[in-house]
């Protein structure tokens, strides 16, 4: 077994070779080098066909028309694209949307930019489980609004929303509804035959394809308009200028089609090791699961272990990569805005830890994360007051304590 | 984040890692910090007749800066005099295990809990 050990996929995943040996052949001068926007030329012919082939590629996964899909650098960008480029085509039908407290940053941040520009945000909050009660929705839904924007898989608890009813909902309203998919795609299944989503944002990096690109499906029936957020030679139909980084497009085209040809299989796999992961803690006192089991997607398993803190419990981990709600890895001194949302208390969200298992994991590697988990767990509550005070019955909750 | 050899060098081998009777009278308690806040350190000291620290132990619930903070101060505040322990800066353990700034608090959280217990140390022994 090679250490450390990889287990945060929902973060990022290495490149698939089969999909790096692709990337390499439009790169060198022997390669297919050329601008696909190049029309005068075999250069740009060759780039272009790699191209179409790759968008038709993306689309088939999402059963949509390959001219459904413009490209982007990421799903961030593709979220920016969606909501800004919805919010100020469609304003004058209404300055209303209405997304979810635990978005991913890409999306409520671009909701706030919207706010100082005149836009009103419903941001939902979800139950404890992590979905969104519909009727809750339902009832935040006014005449003028105009988008909806929900995410399909949520980055840090791995929980599944319902976007084939939320598009109903929306489509019975005329509203839009962009979906963030960049946690499900090549995860779940997508179809935008049934799904009455009119945005969808992807990203490579998530399914063993290259960082730095990323696609925007838009609908074209019915239509969606977008007012475009950059601007230059009209690349994309107007809606996304810039010159088409090819390697990178043909690399999302192949991490894309295999993921069409895996997944079902790929996803039983996932999901052993994920069951296996969350048995083997399951003999542990005091350990929480952040976000519905059951509406879940294969690789995530977000758990917090009460009274330890998360970051000094990554520093036990050095054999392993994992990521932690808690607020010391980051500069800021909050815990997961996630955990937060859905009702964790703060104890619980400093304590969590986000394991992410994906193509490369091996049974080998959950055990070694099962057995050191459990001993660290162990060591740092021996040292932990609140372990002691846990044990010697005290409600925590009952404790004045000084806040710093 | 990188952490220096002696934040983590504590981390591994914390030192003084225990509990004494809080009931005792020649035993201080100092507790700081919040749960909500990610870090809670419990620092006792055993006094003896002179007002000399005898005896020093921890419990903290942190990230590592935190549990390398409280267990360098059990190092350092044993064999002192109670006046001399409260002169501890939270500055000095900060340069000595060479904290970043996002993790000066913790040092500040060690100082408050070496002031905490020796307060605790003398209301108990001035009520008698």
């Amino acid at each position: 077994m090679k250490l450390p050990i990889y287990m945060d996929y929902s973060a990022t995943t290495p490149v698939d070779p089969r999909v790096a040996e692709k990337m390499c052949q439009f790169l060198t001068p022997d390669g297919k080098f050329g601008n696909p926007a190049s029309r005068s030329h075999q250069f740009g012919w060759d780039a272009d066909e790699a191209v179409e082939q790759a968008r038709r590629d993306v689309a088939a996964l999402l059963n949509a028309n390959p001219k459904e899909i413009v490209w982007t650098s990421g799903a961030t960008e593709s979220d920016n694209l969606a909501i800004k480029g919805a919010a100020h085509f469609y304003q004058r039908q209404g300055k209303h949307i209405i997304t979810c407290k635990t978005e991913h940053k890409a999306v409520l941040d671009t909701c706030r930019q919207l706010e100082r520009e005149g836009f009103e945000v419903t941001y939902l909050d979800p139950e404890s489980n992590g979905l969104i009660d519909l009727g809750k929705l339902e009832a935040a839904m006014r005449d003028d609004t105009i988008l909806v924007s929900i995410m399909h898989v949520n980055n840090e608890i791995g929980v599944v929303q319902d976007i084939e009813a939320i598009g109903e909902m929306t489509r019975a309203r005329k509203i839009l509804f962009h979906v963030d998919a960049a946690q499900s795609a090549g995860k779940i299944p997508l179809d935008m035959e049934r799904a009455k989503v009119d945005l969808l944002s992807l990203s490579a990096h998530k399914i063993y394809g290259p960082k730095g690109i990323g696609a925007l499906y838009v609908r074209r029936k019915p239509r969606v308009r977008l007012e475009a957020q950059m601007h230059g030679g009209g690349h994309e139909r107007g809606m996304r200028s810039g010159t088409l980084p090819t390697h990178q497009i043909v690399g999302m085209g192949e991490a894309f089609r295999i993921a069409k040809e895996e997944m079902a299989q790929e996803n039983e796999r996932i999901i052993q090791l994920r069951d296996r992961l969350w048995n083997g803690f399951k003999g542990m006192d005091e350990i929480y699961l952040n976000g519905d089991l059951e509406q879940r997607v294969a690789g995530n398993l977000n758990v917090s272990f009460a009274y330890v803190e998360g970051e000094s419990l990554i520093m036990a981990l050095k054999d392993f990569a994992v990521s932690s709600g808690s607020a010391c890895t980051s500069a800021s001194l909050e815990p997961s805005y996630v955990l937060r949302a859905i009702g964790r208390e703060d104890e619980l969200a400093h304590s969590s830890i986000r394991f992410s298992i994906g193509r490369f994991t091996t049974e080998e590697e959950v055990d070694y994360v099962i057995k050191t988990i459990s001993d660290q767990v162990n060591r740092l509550r021996e040292l932990s007051p609140l372990w002691d005070m846990f044990k010697e019955g005290v409600d925590l909750k009952s404790v004045q304590w000084a806040a710093h | 984040m990188a952490y220096s050899d002696k934040v983590l060098d504590h981390y591994e081998n914390p030192r003084n890692v225990g509990n004494m009777d809080k009931e005792a009278k020649n035993v201080g308690t100092g507790m700081v910090g919040a749960p909500a806040c990610g870090d809670v350190m419990r620092l006792q000291i055993q006094v003896n007749e002179q007002g000399v620290i005898e005896d020093a132990k921890f419990k903290t619930y942190g990230c590592g800066s935190a549990i390398a903070s409280s267990s360098l101060l059990t190092e350092w505040v044993k064999g002192k005099t109670l006046e001399e322990a409260q002169q501890i800066k939270n500055t000095q353990i900060a340069e000595e295990l060479a904290l970043p700034p996002v993790k000066v608090h913790c040092s500040v959280l060690a100082e408050d809990a070496i002031k905490a217990a020796v307060q605790d140390y003398a209301s108990k022994n001035a009520k008698s």
